[in-house]
């Protein structure tokens, strides 16, 4: 009896498991795998740290399964309500948010919820819902509702302040737009203008901003302060050499040296420990992972999925190379974490959403056929 | 069909931008890459470098302080162990304010010690710690410790302070160590090894803690330690022990500073007592005197305001500092000077009306008709002003100047303490080089008559004074005087004796040295001092004095009574005992006290009896006071001499 029974239950699981892309399952578990090992290191000294953080890897693969199912035709009936959801919490947050650490980004909706957050989601899949909407006739007018669009959620999220949630919302929109097809010569128009509103964005920044600028361009004005966590992280990087320092060997680390080690700087502490060659191995590791999603965009069959699977492939990209470069000393800090590296649950529930809706755009490549 | 190739034309379209941007993807890694390499390959080796400076700290090992010792082994100074919270204001990550308002929860901070730390910090670098409490109980470091993780820049710390267990006593010459401040810091930066204070956070401000701050202190040892970025020492990976400081052995007799310190009650003055054989500075008392204690963790304002603008001046080094006229304590000196430049014979008397005519200026006598015939044992015995009026306006300024000089009188005794004055021996020339307009320059054949009874120009320490009369005891051989006898260092406890050899002769007829001492001999016996040393039980020899007070200035505000008070002459007494075969040697000033005979010369005794006999009066004060002669303040307004 127990036999038939396990015999009738394994169709069932392969059936649910199914869902899951092997390819893509198979990155994010190695890239997972490198993380659990750089937390054990990294994570000394903050007790309770590696049991939350297999807990938030579990959270973002149970996501990665629930998003994984839903095919990308209820994704899309989704869209727009998400979105308005999304812009309706963040006027909320201007109006009657909590305010941390001087910036107001939260929100009480029974839970305190960061709505930001949603809009990295959110906003790909509005502006593909609008290009699907127009596919065949997609003129300038539509570019100029699609930049609205973009433009009103990022400003709301920068006067937070929160330039690099707004930078990561921005890029992920715009992707969108690029991919739909804005010509060139409005982006060079548009590169144009945004070099000439340099300035007046410097004015406009806070004090605490242009602060991080300035330190990237040289970290030793103020060695003391906002320079020292780019001097220090360099140092581990440098110190780490070809080979590294060998795995909970890094002085850097374990001296507390390295700020935020668990969170946005947990690529210091990798890298110290192992060197270029690890360095290396991660940036393959992410490059198959965007590559993958990538491939995916490009044999999605309709419009919303191919402009959503680049989107957020694309913004895996902007989260490891923003993450990297401003941990390596060539992009200002802002707060982006290493996807599926740094601590931290928001960041795995948004990253298991979003390889989630990649799976389910695969997998419902041929199903969706016109 | 259109709108499938429409669809095909668009996918096409989209594929070329997907590859547009996986070309982006693909050089911005290349750029991280780049980076890497740049960082771990090119630049490896400074940021290894680098990361070894950050890990290891080389931390420096203080030295324990030498201790301070009377000649009998009395700690003067000493170390002791205790904690204290310090804050690192660059480390904190919330304001300095509320740290404090956090940290007064768990050990008590008062405003004073709020205020100090405001003093302190303002003085100290941003990335030094400093103390916000010191001296912290056991049940303090434990409620602290338990809550240390909450406090990054705040750390306990095990440190040794300072201590002057006999608190006011010799406190001029021992003086205090207090927290480095910005003018130390070049001090040290002028010392052969400024690297040894690296870590040193007090030093010497005052007395000899100053004086012989490098030998005091010791050799800095080290630790390397390897550190966290919060600067807590996690392992010390190697270290180099430190040398302590070598004990000081001063030549002080503390039992004897004790009983002087007290026999001057509330009196201003000093008191300084030789050991003419050797330059031994027995007791060195300056009154009122103040308590070092209060300095070493940085004095509160209060206390400071009091101290600072007492009246009395408790932070005056008076022996070292205070000048006055030696008044008639001078007589001695300037008789031998007659008899050595053959201006008198011993036996030679004049007659004394009471007064003297120089042009038409009457010099008085205190005693109203005079003493009658004169000699030279009764001048000093007596201390018969007419006599040396005269003798005075016979020697001239220059030859006094020139015979006063070797005793020391207007010169540096060069005592082992810091920023001795050298007061004013009177001479032509000095009067051409202190002052500015021609007819002030010139020196008045006038002016010559009141040196002889030790007034005018003539202002001398109580150390100068002490010293003169030691040498006079010695019979013209001069020792320096010193305070420190032997440095000892506190592990092989071998002492090194610092004892000068002699400094130079002055060149003297024993005869007339003789003739001197006889009648300084005389002045306890059936003279001036006679009341104060009735019934010694030795032999001592012994001038009084009485000098003017030109301390204050008229436009000085003070109440009246203090303002007259003030007006009153000093009080003086020089003396050595026994007095054939002198063993210490002394002056006495007990400021606006009125006759030497009166003040100083009690107080004298009382040394003396200490030092020659071991005899300790119960109360010191109440025993000076009872041998001291009452005098109006009145009584002797203008009076110059006894």
């Amino acid at each position: 009896m127990g036999y038939t029974e396990k015999r009738a239950l394994w169709p069932v699981i392969k059936r649910y498991f199914a869902v899951f892309d092997v390819s893509l399952t198979l990155i994010v578990f190695m890239i997972l795998a490198v993380s659990t090992v750089t937390m054990v290191s990294a994570g000394m000294g903050f007790p309770g740290r590696m049991e939350d953080h297999v807990r938030n890897i579990l959270l973002s693969f149970l996501l990665m399964w629930i998003a994984a199912l839903i095919p990308p035709q209820t994704l899309m009936r989704l869209a727009v309500p998400i979105y308005l959801a999304g812009v309706a919490l963040l006027v909320g947050v201007a109006l009657i948010g909590i305010i941390k650490l001087g910036a107001r980004r939260w929100i009480n909706v029974g839970v305190v919820i960061q709505p930001s957050e949603i809009m990295k989601i959110a906003m790909p899949l509005m502006l593909a819902w609008w290009f699907q909407k127009r596919e065949g006739s997609i003129q300038w007018q539509e570019f100029a509702v699609a930049g609205l669009l973009l433009i009103v959620p990022v400003a709301l999220i920068i006067r937070q302040p929160d330039l690099g949630t707004g930078t990561l919302v921005m890029a992920a929109g715009f992707y969108v737009i690029f991919l739909a097809g804005l010509s060139w010569k409005v982006m060079a128009g548009l590169a144009v203008a945004g070099a000439a509103f340099m300035p007046v964005a410097w004015h406009m920044l806070h004090d605490y901003q242009r602060h991080r600028i300035m330190t990237l361009i040289d970290p030793t004005t103020d060695p003391l302060g906002k320079g020292f966590h780019i001097i220090q992280s360099m140092i581990a990087i440098g110190s780490g050499g070809i080979t590294g320092k060998g795995w909970m060997k890094g002085t850097q680390g374990h001296l507390q040296f390295i700020p935020e080690r668990t969170t946005d700087f947990i690529f210091a502490v990798f890298s110290e420990e192992f060197g270029l060659i690890g360095n290396s191995i991660l940036l393959l590791l992410y490059l198959l992972l965007i590559g993958r999603g990538l491939l995916i965009a490009a044999n999605a069959p309709t419009l919303f999925s191919r402009l959503l699977a680049g989107a957020l492939s694309l913004m895996f990209f902007t989260y490891a190379f923003v993450n990297m470069g401003m941990v390596s000393g060539i992009l200002p800090v802002v707060g982006v974490p290493l996807p599926f590296m740094s601590y931290g649950g928001t960041a795995f529930v948004t990253l298991g959403l979003g390889v989630g809706i990649l799976m389910s755009i695969h997998r419902h490549r041929k199903l969706m056929q016109s | 069909m259109t709108e499938f190739k429409n669809t095909e034309r668009e996918l096409h379209f989209f594929r070329l931008r997907l590859s547009v941007v996986g070309a982006f993807v693909f050089i911005c890694f290349a750029i991280l890459l780049t980076r890497f390499v740049w960082l771990q390959v090119v630049r490896y080796g400074d940021y290894v470098a680098q990361a070894e400076d950050n890990r290891i700290s080389v931390v420096p090992v203080v030295p324990n302080r030498g201790l301070i010792l009377d000649r009998n082994g009395v700690v003067l100074a000493r170390n002791f162990s205790a904690y204290t919270l310090e804050i690192t204001p660059s480390k904190l990550a919330v304001p300095l304010e509320q740290v404090i308002d956090e940290l007064s929860v768990l050990v008590e901070i008062q405003p004073k010690d709020r205020k100090r730390f405001k003093r302190l910090q303002e003085e100290a670098k941003n990335f030094e710690s400093v103390p916000i409490r010191t001296r912290l109980t056991d049940a303090e470091v434990a409620r602290f410790s338990a809550q240390r993780f909450r406090f990054p820049g705040v750390e306990i710390q095990a440190r040794l302070f300072r201590q002057y267990p006999l608190g006011e006593t010799a406190a001029h010459v021992v003086g205090y160590i207090g927290r480095i401040s910005q003018r130390d810091l070049q001090r040290i930066e002028n010392m052969e090894d400024a690297s040894n204070y690296a870590g040193t956070d007090h030093i010497g401000k005052e007395g000899l803690e100053k004086k012989y701050e490098e030998i005091l202190h010791g050799k800095t040892g080290y630790e390397e330690v390897e550190v966290t970025a919060g600067g807590r020492a996690v392992r010390t990976l190697a270290r180099g022990g430190a040398t302590p400081g070598h004990n000081l052995i001063l030549s002080l007799d503390i039992e004897l500073q004790k009983i002087v310190e007290q026999a001057f009650g509330d009196r201003r003055g000093a008191l300084v007592a030789i050991d003419p054989a050797t330059g031994d500075v027995l007791a060195y008392v300056s009154k009122p005197t103040f308590d070092p204690n209060l300095f070493v963790e940085g004095i509160d304002q209060q206390s400071w305001d009091e101290l600072n603008t007492s009246l009395d001046k408790p932070l005056l080094n008076r022996p070292l500092i205070g000048t006055y006229p030696p008044g008639s304590t001078y007589k001695p000196y300037m008789a031998l000077a007659a008899l050595e430049l053959g201006k008198r014979t011993p036996s030679q008397a004049i007659a004394d009306p009471g007064y003297f005519w120089f042009g038409n200026h009457k010099f008085r006598d205190d005693k109203v008709g005079g003493h009658g015939m004169v000699d030279m044992y009764k001048s000093i015995v007596q201390s018969c002003n007419t006599y040396y009026y005269v003798l005075g306006s016979d020697l001239g300024v220059d030859a006094i100047h020139d015979f006063m000089k070797p005793f020391g009188f207007g010169q540096l005794t060069g005592i082992d303490l810091d920023n001795e004055r050298t007061g004013v021996l009177p001479s032509t020339a000095w009067k051409r080089a202190a002052y500015r307009k021609p007819e002030q320059q010139r020196w008045y054949a006038g002016e010559t008559i009141s040196l002889g009874i030790g007034q005018g120009y003539n202002t001398f320490t109580p150390l100068q004074m002490a010293h003169a009369i030691a040498n006079l005891a010695n019979n013209g051989v001069v020792m320096k005087p010193h305070l420190v006898k032997a440095i000892e260092d506190p592990v092989s406890k071998e002492r090194k004796p610092t004892v000068a050899a002699e400094s130079y002769r002055i060149n003297l007829k024993q005869e007339n040295i003789d003739v001197v001492k006889k009648a300084l001999a005389g002045v306890p016996v059936e003279g001036t001092g006679s009341r104060a040393f009735a019934n010694a039980g030795y032999a001592s020899a012994g001038k009084t004095g009485t000098a003017q007070a030109i301390g204050i200035k008229k436009n000085e505000k003070y109440n009246a009574s203090k303002m007259a008070e003030f007006h009153r002459d000093h009080s003086l007494y020089v003396a050595y005992a026994p007095a054939d075969q002198p063993r210490i040697a002394l002056a006495v000033i007990v400021e606006n006290a009125g006759f030497g005979a009166a003040a100083a010369a009690p107080i004298a005794r009382l040394a003396i009896d200490y030092y020659l006999l071991g005899k300790r009066p119960v109360d010191p004060a109440a025993a000076a006071a009872e041998k001291t002669v009452v005098v109006g303040a009145d009584a002797h307004g203008h009076v110059e001499g006894d």
